[in-house]
């Protein structure tokens, strides 16, 4: 027989609300709440009186109004007769642009100086340890303007380049490193298949991407085949070949031709001019986050166990096929995760734009357009919300990379 | 036969030889050589280039240093001096010493005021960074801020004092009814130390800062590396509390803390700290009453801290993370609510843990300090980019200035990191 005890009759008293652990979340999610309102309301009445003090409003009406400054680096079609709205697309994509070309170079100087620092030899590892300790604790700032001033104040101007006796000259007669910007050859296509330049790049896109699915097929292919037979065939060849022969007949089919940079009369004409502006963003974010990659490098292959490479060597594999086939697949789980932070760290230091003069969003809409609108609020909330979102697509994109090199546990 | 064989013997040693040294390469520098720089050709190519680098930069620079000129006046006086030698004037450094560290406009007769300060903050800071040391010498490091707002800014001495006043009367009311509950005694003091405010700051009339011993100091007067550490060190002081408080709201089991928490870490963690700034110096002076006047710095404070305290606090959440879940059930089954548990239990190991991450923040919050020079603030960046290259006696020194800025930031962060190291070591208490 079992006794039913009723539950205590719960009267319920005032003091319980802090005292009980029923109630005291609530009673606490009340007041929390009662709070931000409060001063939600009182942030907000403040806004509404200085904007009516100032004679102001909030309105994004200023983005279609012509926005009458140059911008001198940019990737698509702009004048100054363009909108607000043009220029912040303009900035959007500058932005975008050394974001991708600091991630790549930052990636490939953190993984050379993170191996490298694990080197026997001591000189090297010392050099490496001394690249990582300058350039973590030495602000970026610093190094964008040091690099900035190195182009502008070092680098030879175009003058220097004339005469019959010139002072510089061009490196391989191809590239020009002048006070102006770095000017390189442009290539071009003499009969391309499309009438536009786009549309032939794509098509040079869309052979490569066909290239890396043959490449992986051939990959594939190899590996059933060592299932099967206990033999890998070579595919050194065959991807090679894979990669080069299409890409080779597309460039001769529509006939590449390069158009380099010349000296007409005081300035460089031709090629692909790339400012000083972006050099120095470019080279210093990559130098000093490819100084804080290198250190998650190091851990990373630092946490795999020595015992993973005696195993593998045990096994009879090459030293190559160690780290290929052992050692990175692992190191990479770890390395990743900071990785990805870091990417996002460049992504939002490259604002430091403003302070060289690149016009990136930050400098577009955040610098000129909010001095000559007055429109502050706008300005700020619509550069926030840019970082904001592409920082969570960064962060998106990377983890559903990380989820697909993770660990798969049962 | 027996004969035979023995005279057949050509030597029997007698002996144990004595053991011979090892070969000459095998021993001492050249085995040490042997090993780690030449012990293979790619090794050998390595070293030798790493030698040729190492060669080329220090021919470009040692005599730039060497044949420094420390005494001249201008640019163009350098260069006289130097004769068409190579080398460095640092006779800007010399010459701009004091703009450089306290900015343009700071009174030059008060400037023992910031060192002091600066001196102060060493000894404040020392009984926080070194456990050895007394305890009773937090005293100092709790009075040691309104010590130092006064020293730097000047006025009257009632402000801080007030100030000072009010904190104690909100420890003394948290001392007492905290021990009962944490919340009484928490948001009591924080009502007390109000009222002390309010009343003490009506008490103050306006001109007592006209005749006060140290004469007042406007924060738009502060500037040059002085600035960076004020941020550096305010900034990181205060978003530690807020980073805890903002990793334990984040962990809430209430619904309404936990997405506010998480709300502010992400929104913030997103965003560049130049677009915080400029929120700071364009946008923020929307947000209060329409009669008040913030000034700059204490704007760019309040964004900076709520930057590094979503960092600090991302920081101390996987430091919390990290601690095995019996800890928390430990502190339960004690019978300790949730105040004491996290304070006794949770915390302490919690930080120990998070150590070397918050120092990480720091030293970036510190060198982030130097962005403030983008909303143009003159601090040691700003400085050497606005008045001193601008003006027309050095128009033109760039290495000497940016070389002197990127190493006093070296110097400091590296000494943090270092810090933090030792740290690390020393609270390590499991056996590894």
């Amino acid at each position: 027989m079992s006794t039913m005890t009723d539950p205590p009759k719960s009267d319920f008293r005032l003091s319980m609300l802090i005292n009980d652990t029923r109630y005291r979340s609530l009673t606490f999610q009340v007041i929390a709440a009662i709070v931000i309102a409060l001063s939600i309301w009182y942030l907000g009445n403040n806004l509404i009186q200085n904007l009516r003090a100032a004679g102001l409003n909030i309105s994004f009406a200023f983005l279609g109004d012509p926005a009458g400054y140059d911008i001198n680096q940019r990737l698509v079609e702009y004048d100054s007769q363009s909108s607000h709205g043009r220029a912040a697309i303009v900035g959007i994509l500058n932005t975008l642009l050394v974001a991708v070309l600091a991630c790549i170079t930052a990636t490939i100087f953190g993984v050379i100086a993170g191996v490298l620092r694990l080197s026997k030899n001591w000189l090297v590892s010392k050099i490496m340890a001394i690249y990582v300790e300058i350039f973590r604790n030495i602000p970026v700032l610093i190094w964008i303007i040091i690099i900035f001033t190195i182009m502008t104040a070092v680098m030879p101007g175009p003058r220097e380049f004339r005469g019959d006796n010139p002072t510089s000259s061009m490196l391989f007669d191809l590239f020009a490193f002048t006070n102006r910007g770095v000017y390189i050859p442009r290539p071009e296509f003499s009969n391309g298949l499309f009438g536009s330049a786009i549309l032939n790049w794509l098509l040079v896109l869309a052979g490569l991407v066909g290239s890396w699915f043959a490449s992986h097929e051939i990959e594939k292919r190899a590996t059933l085949k060592q299932e099967q037979t206990g033999d890998r065939p070579k595919t050194f060849l065959p991807k090679l070949a894979v990669w080069l022969v299409p890409f080779l007949i597309l460039m001769v089919l529509m006939g590449l031709t390069w158009d380099v940079p010349e000296l007409k009369g005081f300035n460089f004409s031709g090629g692909i001019k790339v400012g000083g502006p972006l050099i120095a963003l470019w080279f210093a974010l990559s130098i000093y986050t490819g100084a804080f990659i290198a250190e998650n490098v190091r851990a990373g292959i630092q946490a795999i166990s020595k015992g993973q490479t005696e195993a593998a060597a045990a096994l009879g594999l090459r030293p190559g096929q160690i780290m290929k086939l052992v050692i990175l697949p692992q190191a990479l789980r770890v390395i990743i995760p900071p990785l990805i932070s870091q990417y996002l760290n460049i992504t939002k230091n490259s604002s430091l734009a403003i302070a060289v003069g690149y016009a990136d969003i930050t400098a577009t809409l955040g610098g000129i357009t909010l001095n000559q609108t007055g429109r502050a609020i706008e300005c700020v909330l619509l550069l926030m919300l840019f970082y904001l979102t592409a920082s969570l697509l960064i962060s998106a994109v990377m983890n559903v990379y990380n989820a697909s090199v993770k660990l798969k546990e049962r | 036969m027996s004969d035979q064989t023995t005279n057949s013997i050509a030597f029997v040693a007698e002996g144990t030889i004595p053991p011979s040294p090892p070969p000459a390469n095998e021993t001492g520098v050249v085995k040490w050589l042997r090993e780690n720089l030449f012990s293979g050709v790619g090794n050998s190519i390595l070293t030798i280039a790493s030698v040729l680098l190492i060669y080329v930069v220090l021919k470009n620079t040692l005599p730039w240093i060497f044949n420094g000129v420390w005494n001249a006046d201008s640019l163009s006086q350098c260069r006289e001096i130097l004769g068409g030698k190579t080398g460095a004037c640092f006779a800007v450094l010399a010459e701009r010493w004091n703009q450089l560290i306290y900015g343009f406009k700071y009174p030059v007769e008060a400037y023992w005021r910031p060192n002091l300060a600066f001196l102060l903050m060493l000894v404040a800071a020392a009984p926080v960074l070194f456990f050895d040391l007394p305890r009773k010498m937090l005293l100092f490091t709790a009075v040691y801020p309104f010590v130092a707002f006064w020293l730097i800014w000047g006025g009257t001495v009632l402000v801080p004092l007030v100030a000072l006043f009010g904190c104690v009367a909100a420890a003394v009311v948290f001392q007492k009814y905290g021990k009962n509950s944490f919340a009484a005694g928490f948001f009591g003091g924080i009502v007390v130390a109000l009222i002390v405010w309010k009343v003490g700051g009506a008490l103050i009339s306006e001109s007592a800062s006209e005749n006060a011993w140290l004469t007042a100091v406007p924060s738009r007067d502060l500037g040059g590396f002085m600035l960076n550490l004020m941020l550096g060190v305010t900034c990181v002081s205060l978003s530690l509390p807020l980073g805890i408080a903002l990793a334990l709201g984040r962990q809430s089991d209430m619904p309404l803390i936990k997405w506010v928490c998480v709300i502010f870490i992400e929104f913030i963690r997103g965003v560049p700290l130049i677009t915080l700034l400029f929120v700071a110096s364009v946008m923020l002076a929307y947000f209060f009453p329409p009669d008040s006047t913030v000034d700059l710095f204490l704007r760019v404070v309040i964004m900076i801290t709520m930057f590094s305290a979503a960092y600090i606090a991302e920081v101390i959440r996987g430091g919390l993370a990290a601690l095995p879940r019996g800890q928390y059930e430990a502190a339960d089954s004690l019978g300790l609510d949730y105040a004491q548990a996290m304070r006794l239990i949770i915390l302490p190991q919690a930080l120990k843990i998070s150590i070397p991450g918050i120092v990480n923040v720091a030293v970036g919050l510190f060198k982030d300090t130097t962005l403030v020079s983008v909303i143009s603030m003159f601090d040691l960046v700003g400085m050497i980019r606005g008045p001193i290259l601008a003006s027309t006696e050095w128009n033109g020194v760039y290495w000497e200035l940016l070389g002197f800025a990127a190493l006093l930031f070296f110097v400091v962060c590296y000494g943090i990191s270092q810090y933090s190291q030792w740290l690390e070591r020393r609270l390590a208490t499991d056996h590894r």
